[in-house]
């Protein structure tokens, strides 16, 4: 029942990764199309947890900890370049 | 406008040492874990960038004044050094060993100079990536 209840939100995981691969390519504009990458980064951890969970093993722990990290910055440096045009500032003028 | 990101600088600085210590940890755990020296010196480099995204590159220099072409050369040195040691011996290139010792509180323990190699690769990936983010990003 719980094999059978996993496999089925693996199921479900794909199926919003496949809604948000529209909202990637079609997405009216970018910050649109920034949430949509940061939400699959968060649909593919949980995936791999559950897949964790189904073949019972804690090696694809730290894929998710990367996972996590890269998705974050990656976030954080387009919205960056959105905002200001430039991602790393040589010096703050401040 | 005076632009204001407290709430990004804040985050980044807890963020940076939760990633430094992951950056370790998957350096050590990369004997008979997944991990290893160049995953380790990428996580590593990440956290420089997150730190250039939150402040600027003139405090990431003043908070890290290494040159990182020469970390990364150290690394390629070391990396090289470890494996022409193994024709010292008369074994083959990049021939590692190990010896277990019994230490009185943590136990076995596998002491490998396979730490030394990858130790060389990941000053080579963190040397060679920071020098590239900070390269690309002067804005010009």
């Amino acid at each position: 029942m719980i094999q059978w209840m996993l496999i089925l939100s693996l199921f479900f995981f794909g199926l919003a990764i496949t809604i948000l691969l529209y909202r990637i390519i079609w997405g009216p504009s970018i910050p649109d199309r920034v949430i949509a990458l940061d939400t699959i980064g968060i649909n593919i951890i949980s995936g791999i947890a559950i897949i964790s969970i189904v073949v019972d093993t804690k090696s694809f722990l730290e894929a998710i900890l990367i996972l996590g990290i890269l998705a974050f910055i990656s976030t954080v440096a387009v919205s960056k370049f959105i905002e200001r045009g430039v991602v790393i500032e040589l010096k703050r003028d401040r | 406008m005076k632009i204001n990101d407290v709430i990004l600088q804040t985050v980044t600085k807890i963020a940076v040492f939760i990633i430094l210590t992951f950056a370790v940890d998957l350096f050590f755990a990369g004997h008979h874990h997944p991990g290893g020296g160049f995953v380790a010196g990428l996580v590593f480099a990440s956290a420089f960038v997150l730190l250039g995204l939150a402040f600027d590159l003139e405090t990431v220099r003043k908070g890290a004044p290494f040159d990182f072409k020469k970390l990364g050369a150290l690394g390629g040195f070391l990396a090289v050094g470890t494996g022409l040691l193994a024709l010292i011996w008369d074994a083959s290139f990049l021939t590692q060993t190990f010896i277990t010792v019994s230490l009185p509180i943590i136990g076995e323990l596998d002491v490998a100079t396979v730490t030394l190699f990858e130790a060389g690769v990941a000053f080579t990936v963190i040397g060679v990536v920071v020098t590239v983010i900070m390269g690309i990003s002067e804005g010009r």
